[in-house]
């Protein structure tokens, strides 16, 4: 299947006005040794109709056995949520699909208007004074505002709890390799405060805590942030935008940086992308936001219009010099959060958040009355919990699978010191009938 | 800044007072157009001759503002941070940037005066 | 008559929903029984912080039906490659395949969780393994990483790859040459990656001048970063020359492969010299851009630097896909996760749509198409060099910039016509640049309706300049204050004022 309008006819027309008899006489200076042919038994094909790419993939898809047809417990950063139909419905309108960066504002007002609303949600709901146009996802936020923490301070200390998602942590240390970055131990799930005591100094640019942590647990907010501001330094947070339906926001604890995964709010797991980054911060640091930003402004004639402001941090005018390098948001993932936040409104953050932490207590009821399994930490936790068992987490794991149950997440992986230990997570998708057939099948793993 | 014949001009286009007062030349805020934010020294900041100061910023281009001489910044021009649009307005005197304690009056000799200032700007290519 | 769309935040009616959720039998203040208080919204007395509120988040209260109209009334404010010929060029705004699309949503794929074991994703495991391998042969690099979530982070994570390589060898180079013609990300990602950046200035022919590369070239350089085609949509004739004064001096080749719509299926990188480079997905491979993301920009390179790519990939054992543990000279990670799979997934259907036959006609109709335009207009712009180009040409307004017409009101009065704008004042090296890339999914009918308009503006920049001047006259909204939007800026809507 192709995609090219022209007929042949037209080709030859096209050709005999440019003058050139031969298509290939307009690429003649390219190497003839660089020609591309396709390889003998390699993957690439002729191209194939669309009923049979279609049936194709569709045998691929039906490969996956995925948190569509059977319960999940996993999170561990990416959460099975319920996304309201009219988000996609919205988002795969082609205006919004196949619109570029709105470089020309005066037609591309939808995508800015839609942004300059995203960025208000975001400030609110975090309860920050602005909010950028999106970066890539939770762990460019968070890596981006450090280095922005690095930038306003002069400081070139960055304290990270270990409670922070890993993943976050590694990208991190990726971007900061020049940076000297500290790892803050955690006791019974949340970040000791006596070790960060410790650690901060007046060379430290800025503090990184998760709040719920990756273990689920709720951070010590405003005692981080008190000991953050008195060495002069910046409380970076990030957090879970579902638990702010209930939660404290991080500017009611004094974050100077807020930032989050965005892919709770109306976008699929997808295996790990297209998420959305989510960054807010104190008007102080306006114009050191790394990212694209939309504002409001009037037209000749007087009448409101938005477009994209502030672009003098970035790199197609400072070049090596630029805030950041980053290029694109991830604007329809954007619109999507700000689709989903409008049709939920602060009523249904509300419930959806009460219902992820209903299910979570539910779920951590249960499964510590199973003999061989306990809660590992006693810290207070939003929608997912650690359970420590007597049985390897990784066989536990496989025995699920098998009874068609996705399992929590092994911490070995990123936690050798709790090998022992399985992220369990309820949203409001697990029905208190699937808790109790995922107790069962612990259960019938022990004995 | 009334009389013009009283300050010196650097090739980078910022002028200095004898006091020790820097602000850009009326060419350069016309090449720069409309000015929307500058990003100001630090009040006591030390600064060499030629080396950068600070930022001035219209909506497409940021352009470096290098100290025309070595010295200490003390004062800079709180206004502009309200209304950058002072620089454009009047870049001889409201919109006047930051005030150097000046370290080596000797290089105030390396600069131009206004008339040769002028000389140089016909000579010249534009700033960007 | 007030045009403008109202903000959702104005449609707020106290009590309105759009979405209702099954009811958890807890209110906020029975939440208190299950963690403690000063951890709720409403709990706490912290007052003395400016920011501290106890009620929810400003959020809009409406319906669905609100919902519904508002973002359809949004998306009809936007010009799309759906709606409109959008010529921007270097950002080849080609036809999405709505196959794609479906192909994407499918629940099979849409739901697979990033941490579910191997064995529960066996066919999200194939299709990224298999599009790992289409990239190699389309490029002849020997691996590739589909961990970069777009292309500035693809440039990143080959800097970083380039750093580590060095490292490896127990070699210092600290600098990275990029020509003056290049995209800003390519320095700012250099100087992000810790290195110092040198420009080299293109020749009169357009192309990476020889002889100044080679007087910048010494042991401390790392990396040469070249676009190719080149931003002035050129082909860079002598790369195989450069790449040896490259390697001669030890220093790796990097394609920053922004513009490969003009060679995939037509040409192989490897083969040109290259070492390492990456691919925007949402450009060449048919991902749509929405609105400015998501994209992917996946990195390849030859089997000596295989081992430095970031963590997660996917290797075949059997019939089984399985994603491997990292490996230790591995620069790690520059995101969550393993990447942008929703959009790698978008243009796997269309490489498996095409096929390299079909790829094959994607470049050449789009040098045919770009080469059209570009014989069209060159009567009324000068073109920075007067020879064929590739997939988009640069052409100069500067003649008409005398009469006080400048680059950006012609494009501002193409919308007018109903197209989308060029690219404008990019590459810097040419004076009142515009970019155009038409494509290969244009047909000569629109190229044709696009050089009249061209030359129907040029003609009112003669006998009404003030038409073109204060365009455009039927979009949404007029010519916008941007001075304004940038000296004082306002981000966001307040509850009051």
């Amino acid at each position: 299947m192709q995609f090219i309008s022209n007929t042949s006819q037209e080709k030859k027309e096209i050709l005999e006005t440019i003058g050139v008899n031969r298509l290939e006489d307009l690429f003649a200076n390219i190497p003839r040794d660089s020609l591309f042919s396709p390889k003998i038994n390699g993957v690439l094909r002729k191209g194939i109709s669309e009923m049979e790419v279609s049936r194709e993939l569709q045998s691929l898809a039906d490969k996956n056995r995925t948190v569509a047809q059977i319960p999940s417990f996993l999170g561990a950063g990416a959460y099975h949520h319920f996304v309201p139909a009219a988000v996609p419905a919205l988002i795969s309108r082609g205006e919004f699909l196949t619109a570029y960066t709105p470089y020309q504002p005066e037609a591309s007002q939808g995508t800015l208007q839609a942004t300059f609303e995203f960025q208000t949600m975001i400030s609110e709901l975090y309860g920050m004074d602005v909010a950028n146009a999106s970066l890539y996802d939770g762990a460019s936020a968070l890596t981006e505002a450090a280095l922005l923490a690095v930038r306003e301070t002069g400081r070139r200390k960055i304290l990270v709890s270990r409670t922070v998602h890993p993943e976050y942590r590694q990208t991190l240390k990726t971007y900061g390799k020049s940076l000297n970055i500290r790892e803050i131990p955690f006791l019974n799930g949340t970040t000791s405060l006596d070790s960060l005591e410790k650690e901060l100094d007046d060379q430290t640019a800025c503090v990184i805590l998760q709040t719920p942590n990756f273990f689920g647990s709720l951070e010590e907010g405003e005692k981080i942030g008190a000991m953050t501001h008195a060495a002069g330094s910046l409380l970076i947070v990030s957090s879970n935008p579902i638990s702010l339906g209930i939660l404290k926001s991080p500017g009611n604890y004094g974050a100077d940086i807020a930032t989050g995964e965005g892919q709770p709010l109306g976008i699929s797991l997808n295996y790990g992308g297209p998420y959305l980054g989510l960054f807010s911060c104190k008007e102080r640091y306006l114009r050191k936001i790394p990212g694209r930003i939309a504002g409001m402004t009037k037209d000749r004639d007087g009448q409101r219009g938005f477009v994209l402001t502030l672009q003098t941090r970035e790199q197609h005018i400072r070049r090596e010099k630029a805030t950041s390098n980053i290029c694109t948001n991830e604007a329809l993932m954007a619109l999507a959060a700000t689709i989903y936040l409008s049709l939920l409104g602060p009523k249904g953050l509300e419930e959806v958040a009460l219902l992820n932490l209903k299910n979570a207590h539910i779920l951590a009821d249960k499964i510590s009355q199973a003999p061989g399994f306990e809660l590992a930490f006693t810290s207070p936790f939003f929608n997912e919990c650690v359970v420590r068992s007597a049985q390897d987490p990784y066989q536990i794991q496989d025995h699920l699978s098998h009874k068609g149950i996705i399992g929590g997440f092994p911490l070995d992986k990123f936690y050798p010191d709790l090998s022992d230990c399985t992220l369990y997570c309820a949203t409001e998708m697990n029905t208190e009938k699937e808790i109790e057939s995922l107790v069962a099948a612990l259960k019938q793993f022990h004995g | 800044m009334d009389d013009l014949n009283q300050i010196k001009f650097a090739k980078t286009h910022e002028w200095i007072a004898p006091d020790g007062t820097v602000g850009i030349s009326d060419h350069a805020q016309k090449e720069i157009t409309d000015v929307v934010f500058i990003e100001l020294p630090q009040t006591g900041k030390t600064v060499s001759q030629e080396s950068e100061a600070g930022t001035i910023e219209s909506v497409k281009a940021a352009f470096p503002i290098y100290a025309p001489v070595s010295g200490q910044v003390v004062a800079v021009n709180q206004d502009l941070s309200q209304d950058p649009s002072l620089v454009n307005q009047s870049p001889y005197g409201k919109g006047w940037i930051f005030k150097l304690k000046i370290a080596d009056s000797n290089e105030l000799n390396s600069l131009m005066t206004h008339s040769q200032y002028q000389e140089f700007l016909k000579s010249s290519e534009p700033v960007h | 008559m007030d045009k403008r769309v109202p903000l959702i935040f104005e449609q707020t009616v106290s009590g309105r929903r759009g979405t209702t959720f099954p009811s958890s039998g807890i209110s906020v203040s029975d939440a208190k029984n299950l963690i403690p208080e000063q951890f709720l919204r409403t709990g706490g007395d912290e007052v003395s912080l400016s920011s501290f509120r106890k009620e929810p988040a400003l959020l809009a209260e409406v319906s669905e039906p609100d919902v519904v109209r508002h973002y359809t009334r949004l998306s009809q404010l936007n010009f799309s490659a759906d709606t409109h010929f959008y010529p921007l060029g270097s950002c080849t705004m080609k036809h999405n395949p709505k196959i794609n699309e479906k192909i994407s949503s499918l629940p099979g794929f849409t739901h697979a969780h990033p941490y579910q074991p191997d064995e529960q994703i066996q066919g999200t495991l194939e299709f990224l393994w298999q599009l790992e391998k289409m990239l190699c042969e389309l490029t002849g690099m020997d691996a590739f990483s589909l961990h970069p979530a777009a292309g500035a982070q693809g440039e990143l994570v080959g800097l970083l790859c380039c750093r580590n390589y060095f490292d490896f060898l127990g070699e210092k180079r600290s600098t990275v040459i990029v020509p003056d013609s290049a995209h800003g990300t390519n320095p700012a990602s250099a100087a992000l990656a810790g290195y110092s950046v040198i420009p080299v200035p293109s020749n009169k022919r357009g192309r990476i001048d020889k002889d100044a590369l080679r007087k910048s070239l010494n042991k401390d350089v790392a990396l040469v970063m070249i676009t190719c085609p080149n931003t002035l949509g050129l082909f860079e004739d002598e790369i195989q020359e450069i790449a040896e004064i490259v390697h001669a001096c030890g220093a790796l080749l990097y394609m920053d492969g922004a513009n490969f719509n003009a060679l995939v299926a037509l040409a192989e990188p490897a083969k040109l010299g290259f070492d390492m480079m990456h691919l925007n997905l949402h450009k060449t491979f048919s991902v749509p851009h929405g609105g400015g993301g998501p994209g992917a920009g996946p990195v390849g390179v030859r089997k000596n630097l295989e081992k430095f790519l970031p963590d997660s990939r996917i290797v075949k054992e059997g019939e089984k896909f399985r994603t491997v543990p990292e490996s230790s000279q591995s620069i790690g990670q520059v995101r969550s996760f393993f990447g942008n799979t929703g959009a790698l997934l978008r243009a796997y259907a269309y490489i498996l749509s095409l096929g390299h036959d079909g790829l094959k006609s994607v470049s050449e109709n789009a040098i045919l198409n770009a080469n059209y335009l570009l014989k069209n207009l060159k009567g009324n712009f000068k073109p920075y060099v007067d020879e064929p180009c590739m997939h988009e040409c640069v052409l100069s307004a500067s003649e008409s910039a005398k009469d006080g017409i400048k680059t950006l009101d012609i494009v501002k009065r193409l919308l007018d016509y109903g197209f989308y704008a060029p690219t404008i004042y990019f590459p810097l090296i040419v004076p009142e640049a515009m970019m155009i890339e038409p494509t290969e999914t244009e047909s000569k009918k629109t190229l044709d309706a696009f050089t009249e308009a061209m030359r129907a503006i040029l003609q009112e920049s003669k006998q009404s300049p003030e038409t073109v001047k204060l365009a455009p006259h039927t979009t949404p909204v007029r010519r916008l204050d941007e001075v304004t939007a940038a000296r004082n800026p306002i981000l966001r809507w307040k509850r009051h004022g």
